[in-house]
Formats: C-alpha cells, structure tokens, sequence
C-alpha cells in the first residue's frame, strides 16, 4: 500500500519507476488506467493502488507521419514514422501508449490484436526528463 | 429515462455563413460579420437586428488561434448588439452545433423570443505545426497526447479498429472524399470549391507551366493512391482523408414558433436535440463508431417522434473520411459495420436514397472547427426549403438531420429539423 494520491502526478512518478499502476475502486472493484481519485463507475471514494500485469493486446493503432513537436523533437518525421495506439490490458481497461515492435513504415490492420508488454521511454535530460507508457510487441 | 420535450415550439428563420478558406487579412470578427449579413439576407421578411434578445456563440478556441480570449462580446458588439448577453459556448468541433441547442433550449424556455447562435473560428493565422498543437488539446492532454496522438491519429486509429472488424478498405474512404468534393464543387462558399478531378487537372497544369514531368493519373483513384500527390498523414488516413484547416463563420436565427410566420412563411422547425459526453477514446468499450453520436441521436429521435427512415438529408461530421462512414451507421442511417459499404455503392450521394453531407461536408467545404456544427444548419435550412441551388436534392424533403462531433466523441450533438 502507498499514500500517494490518485492523481496524473503519482501515476508519472510509478511510470518514473517502470511500474504501471491501477486505480481500483473499493467499492466495486473496478480498474482504472489511468487512475480515478473517484470511482465514475459508481461515485465511490476509496480507491486503492494495484500493479497491473503489464500484458495486453493491441485494440486500434496508426502510424503518425505527421506529429506533434513532442514526437518531431523525439526523432520522428514522414521518413521515420512512429506508432501510436489504444492497447487493451490482460485486466481489461484500455490506455493510449506509444506502440514499439510493429514496422510503422509498413503497418498492416492485421496487427490489432498482438500481444503487447509494457515498455518505459525515457526522453528528456535532466529537469525535463520524463517517462513515457509505451507497449511493445 | 423520461421523454424530454421542448417547453415551446423553435423555428429557423435565417441562415447564413461567410465563404470559408483562408483568409490571412480576415479576423473572426470580419467573418462573423459576413455571416450576419448572409442570415439576415436569407430571413424572407426581412430581420430588425434589434429584435435579438440574445446570442450564443460556438468557438472552439480563438484564445490559442488568435490570443483573443472572450469573443462573444465581440461577436455582439460587432454587430452592434451589446448590451445584450453574447455567451461563447466551447465543446471543440462541437462548439456551435451545442451552441444551437442552448439558443434552442432557450428560446424553448420561453426565456427569449429571438436568439442568434453563431459559430467563429480562425485558423490559419497559425503555422501548421502549431495549428496541430492547438487541435490537440480537445484530446487529453494527460493521456492521449504523450502517447502521439494527434487528430489525423485518433481517426485512423478508430479507422484501423473499423477497418479491422468490418473488413473496410482505404478505398471506401477515398469514395467520401470524391463524393463531399463533388458536392462541394457546387457550393460557392466551399473551400474547395472542386471536383478531386478538377484538383488533378489544376495540378497537372501547374506541372505543365513549371516545365515538371506532367503526372499521368489514369482516375481519381490512382490519383488519391499516389504517395506524393496524395500523402499519408496517420495510416491509414492520407490527405484528401483530411478536412482543411479552415477560417470561417456561421450564423443561425431562431425564434419562437409562434412568431416565425413574422420573419418567413417557410419556417424550418427543429423538432430533435440530443447532446452526450464521453471519456477519452481509449475508456471506450467500442472504437468502432462513437457513442456520444449514437446517445445523443437516440434523444434527438426520441423527442422528434421519429425514425432514421424518416430523415430525408443529414449534415454529418466528416472531419475524417472515416468519421462519416461511422456517422452514418451512429446516426442510424445504416447498421454498424455497413456504412463502408453504402459509401462504396454510392447511396449517399445526391442522387442516392440517404444524401449525406450535400454541402460538401467539412472534408471540402471547409473546418472552422467551431462554426462547423451551426454550418451543418445553414446547409439543412437551404436543402429544406429548396434553395441549395444546383446541389439541390431532387426531392421534397421535410425532415432532416445535422451530426456534430467533438474531440473524438467526447461530445456529440444532433438535431432533427422539420418543414411543416
Ligand atoms: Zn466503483
């Protein structure tokens, strides 16, 4: 158990950690990713920490050959695209994440649906060091 | 859940919109102006702007395209309507189509006789890049956009769990495209006021004048095939997948039933509003179609009395090729997992038995993403009381639909209008 809030904040400091961390209401049981500091499912107010498997499957994804100045500044551009997509945990909620392990240069609509494990980027030096969730084939 | 009904009867008496492109010299200001004049010339006894009691304006985000935050205000004082309350209304892309439903539920409450609801947005004042940026943040900031996400990316991602499940190709969604230019190629204050075939022949003449090899595009197919021509922004959405980005201004006059018959002996009355939220696309059960539509267009049916057979044109949000082949199936209009294939057999063409997006859509007559949702009803208004010109539909049609989205779903707003 930890104290930390149920908050964007803490969930970046777990990613920081390479740890992807669920919110799970107390009241019904259900999961978060990202985490709730209340249950939208049913109003409830304790929630509690739990480490997710970090296995899912690839629900919808593209490749972007268009980015914003984050991914141009990390490297990417029309000749060097990246991928980006919607991948649905073992534990069944859904998040956003980079996605690593799949030719973004030649994606093919047949990949929805690989499985996936969590992957940690670390971009950034110093103060602006960051974390970034991404999930690899 | 209860049935809702309006507390009064709302008609739309004008309608009106400035040409939309781009317009460096131009400010929202100077566009919603266009707009008014554009609306008051459409309201067939005339309008005394004094009878105005009050305006809602959609804008989705002047602050970051303009560094001019409060526009309604303006908006009012521009048009010389201050003191009068001017209220902006944000929902992103959806901003003026919810900005019609509160003039609506406004003048419905018997607060107002006379209310105008416009829509304002400028883009182009901004560098592509930083227009991208600015689009992005109807996303979630948090956890969408730190993934890569950009807004080409949501749709092809939605496109690519479509495409997936129902066995779409990129070839219905080139259909979209060719059908919204077509439509808007008839359409005067279109941005892309041409056919794809016309934006082929242009290039092949500049070509020709700059001593390049000329290309030798056997179709519009092959032409929208081509990597250079036609190239990709997120897989599998290509560029003429894409609405512009667009400046322009919408304006929509609504008052009470009782009094239309003062402004117009044609009145269009809107019989149907729905309006639904979401959570970011990744906390949906389905990415096949978009919620929000499919709740908020059940409302609008529901209150209407009426059923997708009935609706006779719709205006849908085709911010995307993709986003229109989903609209259609949300709206009802075709079961899930069909509408790809009503776009490939052509049924939703002018001439087809479901005409959709006759305006030329936000694909070709342009995105002002806060103008968009009440531009849909200046489309509707002229279809309805057969004043859309040559892009008229060769049919009486008096019930129609307007479809607005905004973010990916995270609102949606409908209304189903009725000529009596
Ligand atoms: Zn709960």
């Amino acid at each position: 158990m930890t104290e930390r809030a149920f908050s964007e904040h803490s969930f970046q400091t777990f990613l920081s950690e390479h740890k992807l961390m669920a919110a799970k209401c107390e009241g019904c049981g259900a999961l978060f990713v990202p985490p709730r500091p209340m249950c939208p499912d049913c109003h409830g107010e304790e929630m509690a920490w739990v480490e997710v498997s970090g296995k899912g499957k690839l629900a919808a994804f593209t490749a972007v050959y268009i980015g914003p100045n984050a991914m141009i500044a990390a490297g990417y551009d029309r000749k060097n695209p990246y991928m980006t997509g919607v991948v649905q945990l073992d534990e069944g909620p859904l998040i956003s994440a980079q996605i690593l392990g799949l030719d973004a240069a030649q994606p093919e609509v047949g990949s929805i649906g690989t499985p996936l494990k969590v992957a940690f980027i670390e971009r950034g030096e110093e103060e602006a060091q960051r974390t970034f969730l991404a999930f690899e084939a | 859940m209860t049935k809702r009904k309006l507390g009064r009867g709302v008609a739309v008496v004008g309608a009106g919109m400035s040409k939309f492109g781009a317009f460096p010299e131009k400010t929202t200001r100077d566009l919603f102006v266009e707009a008014f004049k554009d609306m008051r010339a459409s309201v067939d006894k005339g309008l005394d702007a004094n009878d105005i009691e009050a305006l809602y304006i959609g804008n989705y985000s002047s602050d970051l395209f303009e560094r001019q935050g409060h526009t309604a205000p303006i908006m009012a004082d521009w048009i010389g309507l201050t003191p009068r309350p001017a209220t902006r209304v944000e929902d992103a892309c959806a901003s003026s189509g919810v900005a019609l439903r509160q003039g609506l539920l406004a003048v419905a409450s018997g607060a107002y006789d006379v209310v105008l609801v416009g829509g304002i947005e400028v883009m182009n004042k901004l560098p592509i890049a930083e227009v991208t940026e600015a689009l992005a943040t109807a996303g979630d900031m948090l956890y969408e956009i730190p993934a890569g996400f950009t807004f080409p990316g949501f749709y092809a991602a939605m496109a690519t769990a479509y495409m997936h499940r129902y066995g779409a190709t990129p070839e219905a969604l080139m259909q979209v495209a060719l059908k919204n230019h077509d439509n808007g190629a008839l359409n005067e204050k279109a941005q892309f006021n041409s056919t794809i075939a016309a934006v082929m022949e242009g290039k092949r003449r500049s070509a020709e004048k700059k001593g390049r090899p000329i290309p030798t595009w056997a179709n519009e197919m092959e032409f929208l095939h081509d990597d250079r021509a036609n190239p990709m922004i997120a897989w599998p959405l290509r560029l003429f997948d894409c609405s512009p980005v667009t400046d322009g201004a919408t304006a929509v006059l609504l008052v009470s039933e009782e009094i239309a018959r003062q402004y117009t002996d044609d009145p269009i009355t809107i019989i149907g509003s729905g309006q639904a939220s979401d959570g970011a696309l990744h906390d949906r059960p389905d990415l096949t179609s978009i919620g929000a539509a499919k709740k908020a267009s059940q409302m609008a049916y529901e209150m209407a009395g009426v059923t997708a057979n009935d609706i006779k044109v719709a205006e849908v949000h085709d911010c995307f090729t993709i986003a229109e082949i989903i609209a259609t199936e949300d709206i009802g209009f075709f079961e899930p997992g069909k509408g790809h294939e009503a776009a490939e057999e052509g049924l939703t063409t002018r001439h087809g038995p479901k005409p959709i997006n006759t305006s030329g859509g936000l694909k070709s007559k342009g995105h002002p993403v806060g103008a968009s949702g009440a531009g849909q009803a200046v489309e509707i208004f002229k279809q309805m009381r057969g004043k859309a010109g040559e892009r008229q539909v060769d049919r009486d049609v008096d019930l129609a639909l307007t479809h607005n989205v905004g973010g990916t779903g995270q609102t949606a707003v409908v209304h189903i209008y009725e000529r009596k």
